[in-house]
């Protein structure tokens, strides 16, 4: 059977993690579908169909689609899920809210969150916010399955011309009603997605001192980050909050300012690529997982860092 | 107005996690346990809006070995009026738990079912989701606001791209996010008072539910260690490792 692949779309776009959900699925069989629900959603549609990976497009259009609410969208999807084997999607806000709802109502238990695809029905997932990792099988003849999209590179975008279906739209649940999404506009990049993340943590000492990790995330074009002590000691929102119970982040590079790195800290940026710690504590725990640390009072190194980066020709964006 | 929370016993979020020897799970022997964090919010929602008159009973339930009633019992001492604990060996999986809850939900017919985004031990985030398919409910995740007017909840939840706000009729589901309120301490005659609280123990299994696991854990490991890294003596030295070596700026 096939593995269905549900699509995170504004109608106009593809979301990002879309395509790294598509190569997450393509890894659990070779047919691979993609549905995308929405209203006048056509432009994101044709991008869909576009990857090369998918075999198929079914796009489902109605009114109450377009701000995808998961009460709206679960019927759909169990109504088509009877063809398939697995059903797809990404383990971020629209796919956490969504799949549980699907996989309750088709009676499977739902692997939340994998990292890795070892077989069709195997798969690898971090628990206890990846202080460990469970290999686990799924025994329902049926799949649901999120996916983390950090841990899986984004498909190909160009080249394929998969058709496209359409599908009958299920009717509006009634008790939900969708009012307004605010989105957080910033010139800077998305803390879950930035190349770079610069954070700050209790060594910051003030809300005022964040000046110093906004100006070091100016230079770099990062994201700002903090940990829980500095959001828990109001210096910055908890909006920026990496760790445990804030945000998972894996960039390229990720500067550690003033964190001593508990545990619920380091689960949420030990997977970056390149971990850079500013500590004048040599012993704190956040040096065992950087690659380059450095023991210094931040309020010394932060502003010659600054300096020697305006002394580069040039930086990476 | 009635308002059932869930809340589920976890290893302390301060724990170093160890993995068993055998691979078979983590270590929870002589390892001190809390409440998972996001159902404390949960708790202080409903007793925060019992305090303002718009609920009359808080019921809390949890589902899980004997010692889950030490968290009933928690969530007793902040403010809730009655507990229940449906027992259990082992651990459950959310769909099993959800079908559990259902069943108390039939039972005691509360007009809303508070609960945490996501358990920090498996991560899931799962259960609210699920038991709001069960009874065909409108749903409102990852809850940072919550303002209830006449048979309505109007619902800010967090998102990744910001802030969404949606209006829910009750009966709802609601999972809360650490963002939604400060939970707060119980205290000392309150933790007394407690311990007069009614809590009823119910056995899962005459719950008639199938609660059989349907993934089977293959192994536990520690993650991949990283490499130590190294010292730099100094900025200027760190830019150049930044810029030459690692080529990340």
């Amino acid at each position: 059977m096939s593995v269905l692949l549900i699509a995170e779309h504004n109608n106009q776009d593809l979301k990002p993690f879309t395509l790294n959900a598509v190569t997450a699925a393509s890894q659990m069989g070779e047919d691979l579908h993609a549905l995308i629900i929405g209203q006048n959603c056509g432009d994101a549609t044709k991008k869909l169909s576009e990857l090369p990976l998918v075999k198929k497009v079914i796009q489902v259009e109605a009114p109450h689609y377009e701000n995808f609410v998961a009460e709206n969208f679960a019927p759909v999807i169990v109504k088509l899920a009877e063809n398939y084997s697995h059903i797809v999607c990404s383990a971020n806000t629209f796919g956490k809210n969504l799949m549980p709802r699907i996989a309750a109502s088709l009676d499977t238990s739902q692997v939340s969150d994998i990292i890795k695809v070892i077989s069709q029905d195997t798969f690898l997932r971090p628990i206890y916010a990846g202080n460990a990792f469970a290999t686990v099988k799924s025994k329902d003849s049926k799949k649901c399955i999120t996916i983390r999209p950090t841990s899986f590179d984004p498909c190909e975008v160009s080249g394929g011309s998969a058709p496209i279906e359409k599908a009958e739209a299920s009717e509006e649940f009634n008790h939900t009603k969708f009012i307004k999404r605010e989105e957080i506009k910033s010139d800077r990049p998305e803390l879950g997605t930035a190349r770079v993340v610069v954070s700050g943590g209790r060594g910051m000492q003030s809300g005022d001192n964040f000046k110093l990790i906004t100006s070091l995330a100016d230079k770099l074009n990062a994201a700002i980050g903090a940990s829980r002590a500095a959001v828990d000691a109001g210096y910055i929102g908890n909006d920026h909050q990496v760790g445990q119970t804030g945000k998972v982040v894996v960039p390229d590079l990720y500067i550690a300012v003033g964190i001593s790195g508990a545990i619920q800290h380091l689960a949420g940026m030990k997977e970056s690529k390149v971990i850079v710690a500013i500590n004048k504590d040599g012993e704190a725990p956040i040096f065992s997982v950087a690659d380059y640390g450095l023991e210094a009072d931040l309020f010394d190194a932060v502003p010659q860092f600054l300096d020697e980066l305006n002394k580069l020709n040039t930086i990476q964006k | 107005m009635k308002i059932l929370v869930a809340v589920k016993r976890v290893i302390d979020y301060n724990v170093q996690i160890r993995v068993k020897e055998d691979n078979t799970g983590v270590v929870t022997d002589n390892v001190k346990m809390s409440t998972n964090p996001p159902d404390d919010n949960a708790i202080e929602e409903a007793v925060k809006i019992k305090e303002a008159g718009k609920a009359t009973e808080i019921i809390a339930v949890s589902v899980g070995e004997e010692k889950a009633q030490e968290t009933v019992r928690k969530a007793l001492a902040v403010g809730a009026d009655k507990g229940i604990l449906i027992k259990t060996d082992g651990v459950l999986e959310p769909l099993a738990v959800s079908k559990l809850l259902q069943k108390i939900v039939e039972k005691e017919k509360p007009d809303l079912v508070f609960m945490g985004k996501q358990a920090i031990d498996d991560d899931c985030n799962q259960t609210g989701q699920m038991l709001s398919a069960l009874l065909n409910w409108p749903q409102a995740t990852f809850a940072s606001k919550i303002e209830i007017k006449d048979k309505k909840l109007e619902v800010t939840r967090e998102i990744d791209e910001g802030l969404e706000t949606i209006e829910i009729g009750i009966p709802a589901i609601v999972t809360c996010d650490l963002r939604l309120n400060e939970p707060r301490y119980a205290s000392l005659p309150n933790i007394m008072k407690a311990k007069k609280k009614p809590i009823e123990q119910i056995n899962a299994s005459d719950l008639g539910v199938d609660t059989s696991p349907r993934i089977e854990h293959i192994k536990v490991e520690e993650p991949p260690k990283r490499k130590a890294g190294i010292k730099v003596s100094s900025v200027a030295e760190l830019v150049q490792k930044l810029k030459n070596e690692a080529k990340v700026i």
